[in-house]
């Protein structure tokens, strides 16, 4: 059980003018108990930050510390945590028990005791009929989880988890993640989840981290995240589709960009029913998408700017075809307001 | 179908040109061992010395003991296979320093390392002669393993396949606090078992059948190799004697082939495995 | 420990042993190959004296190392191209999906059994001119087979010796090419089948542009060995026929048992840097040339 704490990490890669900077001034202080997300897209700098956790890099700038103790200079073997790969990182050669036991071989463990914690780590994956079993007879979910098992047979006091789910498929990736909020409620420590999937992220996360060129953007629980997007970034990174932005100028004021959900914008059938004190934008239906539940008409604004707008409307009569010009309508306790130029939230 | 598979007749041709070439390349070691095979006077009864006929083992017999060639088959063997094993540690141990560890100066001392490989034997053997002579090691074992136990072509041929190993195996044993030798025992060196397995060959043979070296440290009879001493046999003027030459030959050759047949397809995949990736 | 020296004892202790021995078994060596090139000593090797740098152009010069580098070029140039073409043929020949072909392979490949002083003394006993089989079969229509010897011919000795030296390499060069072949992505072959490619258009097309790093690696090896040659020559026909000295090659010259610098040590050195000097300068030439070409599969 353990507390983690990034204080002004910056990750500087090779050097002169080739150097590139991963990983921006970043600082999080991940409590104990808690299942953080860190959330972008990919080469935003979210695994660097999570191998720096683990001691695989050194951080160029800043500290990292686990439970208050400074270890930047600590091997990654002294650090307590344990690591989940996007690859598994299993040994062919070794069957499933080895595999599973082979951190606490390292430990010095005697036969019985790592045989018993390697059975009781994979029952609680499901892997028991497998132990006798190598890697490569295995189904990619099922490397997974022995993946996992070998990280928790150690019981760490973190977890770093660095996309472990994105070898899956999706349905196998959806049963999965519920299977990782169980596994962390039972085990009660720390999570550091390294995801590029907003889905993951809203689905499992404690709280959210969203990184974007190495630089930290915002953090908060998932639901916080989405209502209240601290920039057009995480905005537009966070829901699908993603989050309308409508240049200010369209509505009267150049200086702010305004964000709109694609459920919250409305048809404006020309009868007053949508309601008024929001906005209203024209614009021309490009194509119509039919997803049974739901409807999502993806629509161009009717000035030069390259407004695009999409919006999600349930499946009922009188939706607008591809060509018809419409008129799409807001409230404005749905309006996201950012800075035009930093890309900011305004309060 | 695949694109390179042949039927009918192109396949009887292709058998042809097979056979054909294999006789060729096979003639000289089939004529020696016919010959090896037969008592002098048939021996060199040729061209009936080319069909399998009126066979004996004793010219074989008699290279065996007048040669003396078990005491060098001796030597030979333990010679090859101290040098092999100590090779294939050497290679593994710099391998895994030049493909997994991080340390400065890394690079010049990876340079330093092939550099060596372009030294010919025809420079060193004078000094290293010399510097045998003076540890007392001439007409001994250790002057003909120790010279031998370092080899960059090992080290290369390891690092290569180490480098072929997934990144995240070495970092998820650091991470479980697996020292260096445990990973390279327990998990680098058994994954590399197929281009382990070609060195161990590549080292065996090549020790198997070095010559310049042993010719220049070994006057002894009780440290001659097979492939010096084999020379002996070659007895100039008595053609009565000439063909236990070709038994001697037989001799040093076997179990180099039959190593050969064993395993003639581990030592290119071993080869497949680390070489051709640059 | 930093990050950055905390794997210095281990790597330390790894390398030591192979850099121990490379030390003091090539490096010390080839330094003091330098050194006593420049000196001239006794035949007891005890007193010397200075001659310097000077040295390694008088031997350079001498009418024998010319003679010697002379027949070791000419080897060189026998033998490169016809181990190589034939290596790759037989490598190209046997990579088939035949049954049986295991066979091929084993037959093709073992040569690599027989170290050269096995393969020089299964050459000596088949061209041994009153009694050889080769001698005995062939002498009608090549004479010198008998009359004087393959081997005791000036003209024939050093082609026979390259003979038995391409014979010995051929199985080694099988082996390194087969290799090769084998890491070549069969969808090229496919791509160009499917392209319309015969099999000689595939061949020069696929096949030799993905095998130039094996064929770069052999041609450096083979030519080293050719430079280098020692034990065919020793074996075979110790340096003569004489006075000719036809079949000397600069080792032999060297090391060999009448060598005429037998006792110098400062010649032998000077000699040896010099021929260091010269497989290094071929390697060196055949890397940048090839270099262009090459191409590494990935």
């Amino acid at each position: 059980m353990a507390q983690v704490r990034l204080e002004h990490i910056t990750k500087v890669f090779g050097d002169g003018a080739e150097a590139a900077t991963a990983v921006d001034d970043v600082s999080l202080e991940i409590p104990d108990h808690e299942f953080m997300i860190l959330l972008g897209p990919s080469g935003c700098g979210k695994s660097t930050l999570l191998r720096m956790v683990a001691g695989l890099e050194d951080p160029t700038e800043g500290d990292v510390f686990i439970d208050d103790v400074r270890v930047n200079d600590v091997e990654p073997k002294l650090r307590d945590v344990a690591m989940v790969f996007q690859s598994y990182a299993l040994y062919p050669h070794k069957t499933v028990a080895r595999n599973i036991e082979f951190p606490l071989k390292v430990r010095g463990i005697g036969k019985a005791e790592r045989a018993a914690e390697a059975q009781r780590a994979a029952e609680v994956l499901g892997l028991g009929p497998y132990l006798g079993r190598k890697p490569g007879q295995l189904s990619g979910g099922q490397r997974q989880r022995v993946a996992l098992a070998r990280a928790i047979v150690r019981r760490p006091a973190v977890f770093l988890m660095d996309e472990p789910l994105s070898n899956l498929d999706a349905k196998l990736r959806g049963d999965t993640r519920a299977e990782l909020v169980d596994l962390h409620r039972r085990l009660d420590s720390t999570f550091l989840y390294v995801t590029h999937d907003q889905v993951e992220a809203m689905t499992m996360g404690t709280r959210v981290a969203v990184i974007n060129q190495g630089r930290l953007e915002q953090v908060g629980a998932p639901q916080e995240v989405y209502d209240r997007p601290a920039s057009v970034f995480v905005a537009q990174f966070i829901g699908t589709p993603p989050m309308n932005i409508i240049p200010g100028g369209l509505l009267g004021d150049g200086s702010v960009r305004l964000g709109v959900r694609p459920e919250h914008l409305r048809l404006d059938t020309g009868d007053g029913a949508t309601g008024a004190g929001g906005g209203r934008v024209q614009a021309t239906v490009r194509q119509v998408e039919h997803l049974g539940h739901e409807v999502l008409v993806l629509a161009h604004g009717n000035g030069d700017d390259g407004l695009a707008l999409t919006a999600r409307l349930p499946p009922e009569p009188g939706l607008p075809g591809a060509g018809d010009v419409v008129e799409f309508a807001f409230a404005d306790r749905h309006v996201h307001r950012f800075d035009a130029a930093s890309g900011e939230r305004l309060p | 179908m695949r694109a390179d598979r042949p039927r009918g007749w192109r396949l009887v041709g292709r058998y042809t040109v097979l056979g054909v070439v294999a006789a060729v390349v096979l003639f000289p070691i089939y004529a020696v061992l016919l010959q090896a095979l037969k008592s002098g006077p048939d021996a060199l009864d040729h061209p009936s010395s080319l069909l399998p006929t009126h066979l004996t083992l004793d010219t074989i017999t008699t290279a065996w003991t007048d040669g003396n060639l078990g005491r060098m088959m001796l030597n030979s063997m333990l010679v090859s296979l101290l040098v092999t094993a100590g090779v294939m540690l050497t290679s593994l141990l710099s391998a895994y320093a030049f493909a997994f560890l991080r340390f400065p100066g890394r690079g010049v001392l990876f340079v330093f390392f092939v550099a060596t490989m372009l030294v010919p034997a025809e420079v060193t053997v004078v000094i290293n002669r010399r510097t045998a002579d003076s540890l007392g090691w001439l007409n001994s074992y250790q002057g003909l393993v120790v010279p031998a136990l370092a080899s960059t072509f090992g080290m290369l041929l390891v690092r290569q396949m180490f480098l072929t190993l997934p990144k995240e195996l070495h970092e998820a044993a650091s991470l479980d606090g697996v020292g260096h030798l445990r990973f390279l025992w327990e998990v680098a060196a058994p994954l590399s078992r197929p281009t382990l397995g070609a060195l161990g060959l590549f080292t065996f043979l090549g020790t198997w059948n070095a010559y310049l070296w042993p010719s220049q440290v070994i006057t002894d009879e009780a440290h001659k190799t097979i492939q010096i001493g084999l020379e002996d046999l070659k007895t100039p003027g008595d053609i009565s004697r000439f063909n236990l030459i070709t038994g001697g030959l037989v001799i040093a050759a076997l179990p180099i082939f039959v190593m050969l047949v064993l395993f003639q397809r581990q030592l290119v995949r071993g080869l497949t495995a680390g070489a051709v990736k640059g | 420990m930093k990050r950055r020296l905390r794997d210095v004892p281990p790597a330390l202790a790894m390398l030591v042993p192979s850099m121990a021995l490379l030390a003091v078994w090539t490096v010390y060596p080839l330094v003091m190959a330098f050194i006593n090139g420049t000196k001239s000593c006794d035949s007891t090797g005890r007193r010397c004296n200075d001659v310097g740098w000077q040295q390694f152009s008088n031997v350079w010069q001498s009418r024998e190392f010319q003679h010697a580098l002379g027949v070791s070029l000419k080897l060189a140039a026998m033998t490169v191209p016809a181990g190589l073409i034939l290596g790759v043929g037989l490598a190209v020949l046997a990579d088939k999906h035949l049954r049986g072909i295991g066979f091929f392979r084993t037959a093709f490949s073992s040569t690599v059994a027989t170290s050269v002083a096995v393969a020089s003394l299964v050459w000596f006993v088949l061209l041994q001119p009153e009694i050889g089989v080769l001698s005995d079969l062939f002498h009608e229509w090549i004479p010198s087979l008998k009359q004087p010897g393959l081997l005791r011919d000036p003209g024939t000795a050093l082609p026979a010796v390259a003979l038995s030296s391409v014979w010995a390499g051929l199985g080694f060069t099988f082996i390194v090419i087969t290799a090769g072949l084998q890491g070549i992505p069969r969808d090229l072959y496919e791509s160009a089948y499917v392209d319309g490619a015969g099999s000689w258009r595939r061949f020069t097309n696929v096949t030799l542009p993905m095998l130039s790093p094996s064929i770069l690696f052999i041609t450096v090896v083979l030519t080293t060995r050719a430079l280098q040659t020692y034990a065919e020559v020793s074996l075979l026909t110790g340096g003569g026929p004489n006075p000719e000295k036809s079949t000397t090659t600069i080792p032999y010259l060297i090391y060999g048992r009448n060598s005429v610098i037998q006792n110098n040590l400062g010649l032998k050195s000077a000699a040896a840097v010099l021929l260091f000097v010269i497989s290094l300068v071929f390697a060196i030439v055949q890397f940048r040339g090839f270099e262009k070409r090459v191409q590494y599969a990935r």
